[in-house]
């Protein structure tokens, strides 16, 4: 009989060689007369471990990892194959710390599965939030999601429940189901290894959010960033079309759902959700003003769902197991689990699923490890470029979207970059304004004039030019782009600049 | 007089019948649900301050400048793009608020040239005014920054200038492109500070898809794209409310004015056929009003070989007045006519033809609609019983099919071309019925559903093709039928039209449009919920252009598709004054009002008014008189603003016609073709010059009103006058609005219409009686105006002008967008940069047939003659039809268009002629003999010159 060996077929493990990995693996098989079958399964997000090769084993998955090729004779010879013992075993996988301790839901198939196979997706209990779903009225699965406590995870945090009743309640002909998988935030993959190792359940979400509000047609804007992303979700969508999960009658239900990828054209601020909509309309990537919601008026002027990745491909889990069991992860009005990402300098980066409520000190120390150089930690910055830096005095604070937010914070996508001691936090605020000025759109003043003039003014205080003027300048600047930006690129610039001069003015010149 | 600055309300006006009730800075304001915070604002005078808003496009939200606060809301929302909700408490202002204006403008001016004092918007810029409005003291960011001050400057359009440094990118222009005009041509390129607007893909103005209509100008709340006029002039000081001399539109206007000068011509938000919207000819095309050809002394000669004599009015008005009276003594009473024109006045069409029936005594007056729209007066009135269109422009909006035969609005009509690809761009859905490929086929946002591509000269095989399916496949609106038409004569007509020769697969034989095609255009057309017609020439000028008239009505009445806002039966006027000519009683079978002469009621009504003795038969039409000039019993033609000599089909024949002549006045501002051929000229005064109105093509009446006094002295309808007196007919108007008064007191359609209605309302659509005081926007309400509408079978006969080996292709005419008509006006202003010849469109295959490139000079050769143009090759013509414009009188368009015409009307059959096509190097001889004698007459004119 053969034995299964997993070696990583995620664009993070592929960057770190596992693909040289697989090769060496099969061929040292092929060369020893070794019978395997080799599975490309997705990354478990323990990057550091990265080319992690697993092996079945009668006692479980063994891991093994970083494996680069050239250790892969030595593996043979230590017969890692049935759990031999060397020097790069983990032992079962399942048992590790790091990935033992996280609460995996929306995640559950992330690294286990192979991500093409509908097979496997079914064996490990995928579709079964669809065939509830099917059985049930629209307004029913929107209860279950609005009793769930999901909300939006791709930063603004808005009741995904409510948003589905009112495209439900919307009147319109053609009603859409929008992913948003333009994942631009810096420091964040959740998406991208959603739709690379486990592509079924987003396409299951999907398909359960237009059952729920009468939707027959989802696209999912990817951004063209995401090559492999994008072969997995063709891939996954031709064959639940082909098993009829996805079609003019899914399930033989007599109901309708397709779904189809398109891809974006690299600018940040189609992840604003309406810029996000005219781009897939195939206009330029300009925000529209709001109202009318996208729930009321969105794609092609019709009722729109437009949910993050995440926020959708948590549905089935949802639909599987009910809205109270989902519930019942989380703090406060933070309910269920947020798939963090751990990046920058970071002893131990990765995906870190864990319900609301832990803290940043236990991701950055009880799962990072501290920083990767060993130096003090001195600030996160948590949700992305748009995200507050967060000292180390607020550390404690635990991941919960209303406790960040009374620290001037946000939770944002789940995205935590790492910086030690030695980083400078004027240069970081100039960077912060500078991202706003290369991706702005150009269409309101504050964003498009503003984050220019933005840089210029914290050139003039990183050089000490008439400093306690240009500081006064730089707020008031801030102050307008938060009030009157159109969206959240100009109007959350403010947070990493304003938050780097609030807690380390020492950066800007302070005595 | 000052200068009228149009309140802006920020937002477009909200439909919605249902109304809210808000409270804004502690005001109580009562607003339509969906109507923005701004303009409920504005609505009671607050004014919030705004850039990237303007009420004529839909808000965007991108200045930012009308942060507003709502009670119990969160931040800062926009006013423009928040709307009003009940109870809603909304602060406009306040010290944060300020605070986030002052930080926007602050970041404008960073990036915004300091040379207000030096800049052509000095006193008129939005941008200065928010800095002034936000008290904006100080730019803390300096000059240094990263910046847009050395952008260069367009300067390609002929009419207007387009400087990027100026620009604060609200993209007004961009969107008033699209919404307003809907062409499409301006864009942003490039994003975040690197934005800037983009005709085409970064080309210069003129060479992107730009049509110069100036709605971007319009909207531009800087000096960043700015009227030349103005750059040379500086601002207006006061303006003037008149309507645009060009097409059937109408459009109205400010002349922006300094002293008698025109700075700039402005479309006139509130007018009522245009909205606020214009095209490059009224916008910019008025130079010719002041081009130094304007003949401004009244001149006479014996004959047209001799030069001309400059004398005074008075010498020119009695020798005018002695020579008709010489001649109806020696040749009788009916040797005389006159010409009114779709291009003046109801007050000087009404003038002249009172004139050649009270002064002249006969009833040989006639007019230009003769040769364009006759066959709808005919058509219509007997049909619906009213020679007009059923609707108003506005009446489109509300249309869910729309047919458009035989018509290209977007450059015949482009005002009303906008609207109706608005229309489409909301979902209407189009079928075009044409020749050629017309811009609406497909063009930006638009394309038809169905191209309904059919051979000239078969229009009723069409439309009976398209009745046929209407009639058989049981679409017909029963209800709508047995109510409102004479059942007999529906009957008739379903009976004939249901004959298998009518049917769309017996009928493509002639169209050569596929059966299936019309079948489903058919469908579309007969189950739309408003279904609209809209045509033009491409009906009427053909041997059986009545019958296609009739045919459309009867396709509307048999869908029900008349009587309500979105449907109608709807020709567009290629003039600005057609319908008002025909009207006033232009044609020599009817008095004002289509009433016939030998009505002895009307006749005596008249008779009374004008104290004098009326004929009772009819006189002679264009053509008619043409034939007896030949043939000598027609010796003297009063022409007024009319410009036969170029317009009117069979060059040659018109031409020996003029020269038969011993009498022929021209009344108007250019040594035009047909005074080359005249005895007196009396100059004209432009529309600029003087006061009346026009009535357009959707039956709204229209002040015209004088800007500047007249280069010449007087206004065309005082000349009338001075010659009617000489003639021994009395007449003493003091002004145009007595002229008005006489003509409300004789036409009950135009009864309650007056100069001062026209004040208070803007314009009024007749009938504007005692039933309809406030006028008549969509006809046919209830009832048909003739009682119960008339179906008439139109039994297609085929043009005698057929293709032969020796004559294999057919020329179809039209316009284009820059030029108008005859090109008198538009050949003399800086729109010949569009359009400098008239040229051949010819189809690949015959081009490659005949060896032609585009470019080449080709010989265009029919029974009547011949002529030679450049060649454009081009796949918007079918195989086997060519196209030309008739806008220069060099290219002898209608030297080879022949005497057939309408058998109803005697519209000439100008749209099908057949050719042949052949390289060529030189030019006819034709055009050879007209260079001779152009310059012959402009020596002539130079000679006159030098005496006076």
């Amino acid at each position: 009989m053969s034995i299964t060996v997993y070696v990583p077929g995620d664009s993070s493990a592929l960057s770190l060689g596992a693909e040289k990995t697989a090769v060496a693996i099969a061929s040292e098989a092929a060369q020893r007369g070794v019978e395997i079958d080799l599975v490309r399964n997705g990354s478990r997000g323990l990057f550091w471990l990265e080319p992690l090769v697993e092996v079945a084993t009668p006692a479980g998955r063994i891991a093994f990892g970083p494996v680069q090729a050239s250790d892969v004779p030595g593996l043979f010879d230590a017969d890692f194959l049935n759990g031999g013992s060397h020097a790069l075993s983990l032992g079962l996988t399942e048992e590790i710390e790091y990935l033992k301790k996280q609460e995996r839901l929306t995640n559950a198939r992330v690294g286990i599965i192979d991500p093409v196979s509908l097979e496997d997706y079914l064996a490990h209990e995928g579709y079964r939030g669809l065939q509830n779903a099917l059985q049930l009225a629209p307004a029913d699965i929107v209860k279950q999601v609005t009793d769930s406590g999901l909300r939006g995870r791709g930063g603004a945090a808005f009741p995904t429940g409510i948003k589905w009743n009112t495209v439900l309640n919307a009147q319109g002909g053609q009603k859409y189901i929008v992913c948003n998988a333009d994942e631009g935030d810096s420091g964040t993959f959740s998406d991208r290894m959603i739709m690379e190792d486990d592509p079924f359940v987003l396409v299951e979400g999907m398909t359960i959010a237009g059952l729920a509000v009468g939707a027959t047609q989802g696209y999912i804007y990817l951004r063209v960033e995401y090559p492999h992303a994008h072969k997995n979700l063709n891939a996954a969508i031709a064959a639940a079309e082909k098993a009829g999960y996805l079609g003019a009658d899914i399930c033989g239900s007599g109901k309708a759902f397709n779904l189809e990828v398109r891809l974006g054209a690299g600018a940040y601020v189609c992840g604003e959700e309406t810029s996000l909509l005219e781009s897939l309309e195939g206009k330029r990537g300009l925000v529209r003003y709001k109202p009318p919601l996208p729930a009321i008026k969105g794609l092609f002027g019709q009722p729109t769902v437009i949910n993050n990745v995440i926020s959708l491909a948590s549905v089935p889990i949802i639909l599987d197991k009910g809205g109270e069991y989902y519930r019942d992860f989380g703090v406060g009005r933070s309910r269920g689990t947020l798939p963090i990402q751990l990046a920058g300098n970071i002893k131990h980066p990765g995906l870190v699923e864990k319900a609301f409520g832990i803290t940043l000190r236990e991701l950055l120390y009880d799962y990072g490890g501290g920083s990767a150089t060993g130096l003090p930690i001195k600030a996160v910055q948590v949700g992305g470029p748009l995200g507050a830096f967060v000292p180390e005095s607020q550390f404690d604070t635990p991941l919960d979207y209303e406790a960040f937010a009374a620290n001037w914070a946000v939770l944002g996508h789940g995205g935590v970059v790492v910086f030690d001691d030695t980083v400078d936090m004027a240069k970081m605020a100039r960077y912060a304004m500078e991202f706003c000025a290369i991706e702005s759109c150009g269409k309101c003043t504050p964003c498009r004039i503003g984050s220019t003039r933005g840089v210029e003014v914290l050139d003039k205080i990183i050089a000490n030019e008439d400093r306690a003027n240009n500081i006064a300048l730089l707020r008031d600047l801030s102050d307008v782009m938060l009030n009157s930006s159109l969206c959240a690129l100009g109007g959350m610039t403010p947070f990493p600049v304003l938050s780097a001069l609030n807690h380390f003015p020492e950066d800007f010149g302070a005595e | 007089m000052s200068l009228i600055r149009d309140k802006d309300y920020g937002t477009p006006a909200s439909p919605s019948e249902k109304n809210v009730t808000l409270e804004i800075d502690g005001f109580k304001v009562t607003v339509p649900e969906g109507t923005s915070v701004m303009r409920a604002a504005s609505s009671i005078g607050i004014e919030i301050p705004k850039l990237c808003a303007t009420d004529s496009i839909d808000p965007f939200g991108s200045c930012r400048l009308c942060v507003c606060q709502v009670e119990g809301g969160r931040g800062y929302p926009a006013s423009c793009t928040t709307p009003v909700s009940q109870g809603m408490k909304v602060q406009t202002e306040n010290a944060k608020l300020n605070q986030i204006r002052k930080g926007i403008m602050e970041l404008y001016i960073s990036d915004h040239p300091l040379d207000c004092l030096t800049c052509p918007s000095n006193g008129n810029c939005e941008l200065q005014d928010m800095a002034g409005t936000v008290g904006l003291r100080e730019v803390r960011y300096g000059y240094e920054g990263k910046n847009h001050l050395k952008s260069e400057k367009d300067t390609s359009n002929p009419y207007f200038t387009f400087d990027p440094s100026k620009c604060i990118v609200c993209s007004r222009c961009v969107r008033a492109c699209e919404e307003t005009q809907g062409t499409f041509a301006l864009t942003i390129d490039g994003r975040g500070f690197d934005s800037k607007i983009s005709p085409g893909q970064n080309e210069a103005f003129m060479d992107s898809e730009c049509v110069s209509c100036g709605a971007c100008v319009q909207a531009c709340p800087t000096a960043t794209l700015m009227e030349k006029s103005v750059y040379q002039k500086g601002q207006p000081d006061h303006s003037i409310i008149t309507t645009c001399a060009y097409c059937g539109v109408g459009c109205s206007f400010k002349a922006e004015m300094k002293g008698a000068e025109v700075v700039r011509m402005v479309p006139d938000k509130n007018g009522q056929a245009n909205h606020g919207h214009s095209c490059v000819k009224g916008r910019f095309a008025f130079g010719y009003a002041t081009h130094p050809d304007r003949l401004t002394t009244p001149m006479i000669r014996k004959s047209i070989h001799d030069p001309w004599q400059k004398v005074s009015w008075e010498d020119a008005i009695n020798y005018a007045a002695s020579e008709f009276k010489r001649i109806q003594e020696k040749y009788g009473r009916y040797s005389v006519g006159g010409l009114t024109s779709s291009r003046c006045t109801n007050e000087e069409a009404y003038l002249v033809q009172k004139l050649v029936r009270a002064a002249f005594g006969n009833n040989n007056v006639d007019t230009c609609a003769r040769v364009c729209h006759s066959p709808t007066g005919y058509g219509l009135k007997q049909t619906l019983g009213e020679s007009a269109g059923t609707q108003t422009f506005d009446s489109v909006m509300q249309s869910d099919v729309i047919l458009v035969i035989g018509a290209n609005p977007t450059d015949g009509h482009p005002v009303f071309g906008s609207l109706m690809k608005k229309r489409l761009r909301e979902g209407a859905k189009l079928i075009v019925a044409d020749p050629r490929e017309i811009d609406l086929v497909k063009s930006a946002h638009v394309k038809a559903e169905y191209h309904l591509k059919l051979r000239p000269g078969t229009n009723v095989a069409l439309v009976n093709a398209l009745a046929h399916v209407i009639v058989t496949e049981g679409l017909v609106k029963e209800d709508f039928v047995n109510e409102r038409c004479d059942i007999d004569s529906f009957n008739k007509w379903r009976d004939f039209v249901a004959q298998e020769r009518n049917s769309p697969e017996a009928s493509e034989i002639h169209t050569g449009v596929a059966a299936q095609k019309v079948r489903e255009a058919a469908r579309l057309y007969a189950s739309a919920g408003n279904g609209a017609i809209y045509y033009g020439l491409g009906v009427t000028e053909h041997s059986q252009g009545s019958t296609t008239v009739i045919g459309i009505a009867n396709l509307a009445m048999a869908t029900g598709n008349v009587g309500r806002e979105g449907v109608g039966v709807n020709p567009l006027r290629g003039q600005n004054n057609v319908q008002g000519s025909c009207d006033m009683g232009s044609f020599p079978h009817e008095l004002p009002g289509y009433r016939h002469v030998a009505d002895v009621t009307t006749r005596s009504l008249f008779e009374s008014v004008w104290g004098v003795k009326l004929e009772a038969e009819p006189g002679l039409r264009i053509p008619n008189m043409f034939a007896a000039a030949i043939d000598g019993s027609f010796k003297g033609l009063y022409c007024e603003g009319e410009d036969i000599a170029q317009s009117d089909p069979n060059t040659q024949h018109v031409q020996e016609a003029l020269e038969s002549m011993e009498c022929v006045v021209v009344q108007d501002l250019f040594l035009n073709e047909t005074a080359k051929f005249a005895h007196v000229f009396l100059p004209g005064a432009s529309f600029l010059e003087k006061t009346g109105t026009f009535t357009n093509a959707e039956r709204r009446i229209s002040p015209v009103r004088r800007v500047m006094p007249p280069k010449a002295g007087y206004e065309d309808w005082e000349v009338t006058q001075m010659l009617s007196n000489a003639l021994g007919y009395a007449m003493d108007y003091s002004s145009a609005k007595e002229i008005l008064d006489e003509i409300a007191s004789l036409m009950p359609t135009f009864k309650g219409v007056s100069f001062k209605k026209l004040d208070e309302q803007g314009s009024v659509q007749w009938p504007c009686n005692d039933e309809a005081p406030d006028g008549t926007p969509t006809m046919h309400i209830g009832q048909f105006v003739r009682g119960k509408g008339r179906f008439m079978p139109t039994e297609y006969v085929p043009t005698s002008e057929r293709t032969t080996g020796k004559y294999p292709l057919i020329l179809t005419t039209g316009r284009i967008l820059s030029q108008y008509n005859v090109g008198a006006q538009t050949r003399r202003t800086d729109n010949v940069a569009w359009h400098s010849e008239d040229r051949l469109e010819i189809h690949p295959h015959d081009a490659e047939d005949r060896g032609i490139v585009t470019g080449d000079k080709v010989a265009i050769r029919s029974r009547a003659g011949v002529t030679v143009l450049h060649t454009l090759v081009t796949e918007r013509v079918q195989p086997g039809v060519v196209y030309t414009t008739f806008h220069f009188p060099e290219s002898g368009a209608n030297v080879i268009t022949t005497d057939n015409s309408d058998w109803a009307t005697n519209c000439p059959e100008y749209k099908v002629t057949a050719v042949q096509v052949e390289k060529v190097a030189g030019f006819s001889q034709w055009q050879n003999e007209f260079q001779a004698f152009t310059e012959e007459q402009l020596s002539m004119l130079e000679k006159a010159t030098a005496a006076g």
